[in-house]
């Protein structure tokens, strides 16, 4: 403490000034310009009209008018893919993170035969897949376009996140397990009771993954999916933000024409949820990004 | 602990696996087996399925013949990709901007890891931390949303500075001299501050002592970023280059499907949006297979080959 004290009295050098001043300013810059993107949005979509077509600088609110959030509420499609998304970010989620533990449990016992094979199984399709229309192509023959499971199914669980998952397994006591057979635990009640209150951290990172990826997925809705009434959150913002219009498949009578500020409300509802539950996003994300990038 | 049930025996505790037969090892471990089922389905199903699907490149494939009942043309698809004229120039986009965006979007985390590094305030730290970070949880739909409203040319902060200047307004999405740029900057835009996280993590594992030591000798500042940061975070900067290179051709659907129009597609369109605009609107099924085959081995070459150089130079490797 008293070194420190000393270092601060100390006159600061031109290195100093230097190295402190480039390195406060290009992260202000990187600040700064991370977030008046963000402000120019946010005040576009809270201002009226006539200010947003006025000439000049839109980054702060200076006259407020609710209307673009009032008309884009009053949007049933914009409506009605929330709640789908909000249902597949839950269902998904839930059957992802399931899925991965129980597949994760067998994978860390070092002594399952065949255990290498498997690895190279799942490890082999973070590094090479059929792409685009063969997946189309199948997607099509098992007969899931245009239902809901084909928002769960072909993306239930990840490579990544099972190795994660599977390593953190192998880092706890095999003696934890064998005292709970010996009590005659059976393997599912080992996973859920014992491992999965140890592995919360773990376990909070992958659903949050799952969660960030079901909440901003919309390539398989572009894809698979034509029906109105399952379009996801992400794709209807696509289509307003594009066209200035929803798309609207059956009736086709009353297009609504969506004005700059309805476009702005639409993109920070669909903003909201992850801005919300950031704190905890960053948390967990972060820890997962070290622990991924340790070897595998 | 007065009574051991004996009915299960714990398989650890039987000798080697390779002794047995496949049937036994499946009997004996029976549960774990049975667990695995729903996620190696899965794995098969969606994973594996595809990649049969991929034989389609060397048919002239119909969907209602189906793969069993279409016509073999064997690498007539592969031979007429170097004769399309669109394909070249796709990939040669596609080229183009992953080393742009190796040029820039690669060393700016580097740069600032070196800066959050030097900052001393804890509190400014984290804030600059958490506000980096945040456009990576964001999807490519919001993020193209935010950056094409910004550089939009009637109320963007940047072509209403140039309008002060006396400047004509430009209208950088749609204008095909800016086109890469936009998609490089809006790229580093959303992966600077999450991809410092892995430098970060390099640069706190660095021994105190070493800074210590020197000082004792000396050294500045800039110094010890030179001869003390910069030499730790060597390794993984150049398994990251590798690494990264390997991913040559894997362009970002998600991004450039969201920022292209037809007025750009001469210097943005990339293989992946080729794919979707050919295979799914204009269902040429079997030609697009091709192409995306053509690219999917020689990412993996590359990825295999990038991997092997990085398990080389260093011990870091992806498995």
């Amino acid at each position: 403490m008293k070194e420190m004290k000393v270092k601060r009295n100390k006159k600061r050098s031109a290195e100093d000034w230097l190295v402190d001043g480039l390195s406060y300013g290009l992260v202000l810059i990187l600040m700064i310009s991370i977030c008046l993107p963000f402000m120019q949005v946010i005040t576009i979509s809270m201002s009226p009209a006539s200010v947003v077509n006025a000439n000049g600088f839109h980054l702060i609110p200076t006259e407020f008018d609710f209307s673009g959030y009032v008309e884009i509420a009053s949007d049933e499609n914009f409506w009605h893919s929330y709640l789908v998304t909000i249902a597949r970010t839950i269902v998904g989620t839930a059957a992802g993170v399931i899925v991965t533990m129980l597949t994760a449990y067998p994978l860390a016992r070092t002594n399952l035969p065949y255990r290498k094979g498997l690895m190279m199984f799942v490890v082999f399709t973070m590094y090479f897949s059929g792409g685009m229309i063969p997946k189309y192509l199948l997607i099509k023959q098992l007969g899931l376009t245009n239902n809901f499971l084909v928002y769960i199914l072909p993306c239930l669980i990840t490579g990544f996140a099972l190795i994660i998952t599977r390593n953190f397994f192998m880092g706890l006591p095999p003696a934890l397990e064998e005292s709970a057979k010996i009590d005659g635990a059976s393997n599912l009640t080992v996973l859920f009771k014992i491992y999965l209150p140890l592995s919360t951290p773990v376990v909070a990172t992958i659903a949050l993954w799952y969660c960030v990826q079901h909440w901003n997925s919309w390539m398989d809705n572009m894809l698979y999916v034509t029906k109105n009434s399952l379009y996801v959150l992400q794709y209807v913002l696509q289509t307003i933000l594009s066209n200035g219009q929803t798309a609207d498949m059956e009736a086709v009578s009353e297009v609504i024409v969506h004005t700059e500020t309805m476009k702005m409300a639409a993109l920070i509802l669909a903003l909201l949820p992850i801005v919300c539950t950031y704190p905890f996003l960053q948390k967990y994300f972060v820890k997962g990004m070290i622990v991924g990038s340790v070897k595998g | 602990m007065a009574r051991i049930r004996t009915k299960k025996v714990a398989p650890q505790t039987i000798g080697n696996s390779k002794k047995r037969g496949f049937f036994q090892n499946m009997r004996l471990y029976k549960e774990y087996y049975i667990m695995l089922i729903p996620g190696l389905l899965f794995f098969l199903i969606f994973c594996y399925g595809p990649m049969y699907g991929l034989v389609i490149a060397f048919q002239e494939y119909y969907p209602l013949k189906g793969i069993s009942g279409s016509k073999w043309v064997g690498f007539q698809h592969f031979a007429d990709l170097f004769s399309n004229p669109f394909f070249l120039s796709v990939l040669k986009n596609t080229i183009i901007i992953s080393l742009y965006k190796l040029l820039i979007c690669f060393p700016a985390p580097i740069i600032l890891c070196l800066a959050l590094n030097e900052i001393k305030s804890m509190k400014f730290k984290k804030v600059a931390q958490s506000i980096s970070y945040l456009p990576h949880f964001v999807s490519w739909v919001v993020v193209s949303g935010i950056i094409i409203e910004f550089l939009s040319p009637s109320r963007g902060p940047i072509n209403i500075l140039l309008q002060n200047l006396g400047l004509e307004p430009i209208f950088f999405v749609a204008d095909s001299r800016y086109f890469r740029g936009v998609l490089v900057l809006s790229d580093l835009w959303k992966t600077i501050g999450w991809g410092s996280i892995v430098y970060l993590a390099a640069v706190t594992a660095v021994d105190p002592a070493l800074y210590e030591a020197a000082e004792m000798d000396g050294a500045g500042r800039i110094q010890k970023i030179i001869h003390v940061t910069l030499p730790a975070l060597l390794p993984i900067i150049t398994v990251m280059l590798i690494m990264q290179s390997g991913k040559i051709l894997n362009d970002s659907f998600e991004q450039v499907y969201n920022f292209l129009t037809p007025t750009t597609y001469s210097v943005g369109d990339v293989i992946s949006t080729f794919v979707y605009r050919m295979g799914i609107q204009k269902m040429q099924y079997s030609f697009t297979t091709a192409v995306d085959l053509f690219k999917n081995i020689i990412s993996f070459a590359l990825v295999m080959l990038t991997n092997y150089v990085a398990r080389k130079t260093n011990d870091y490797a992806l498995w």
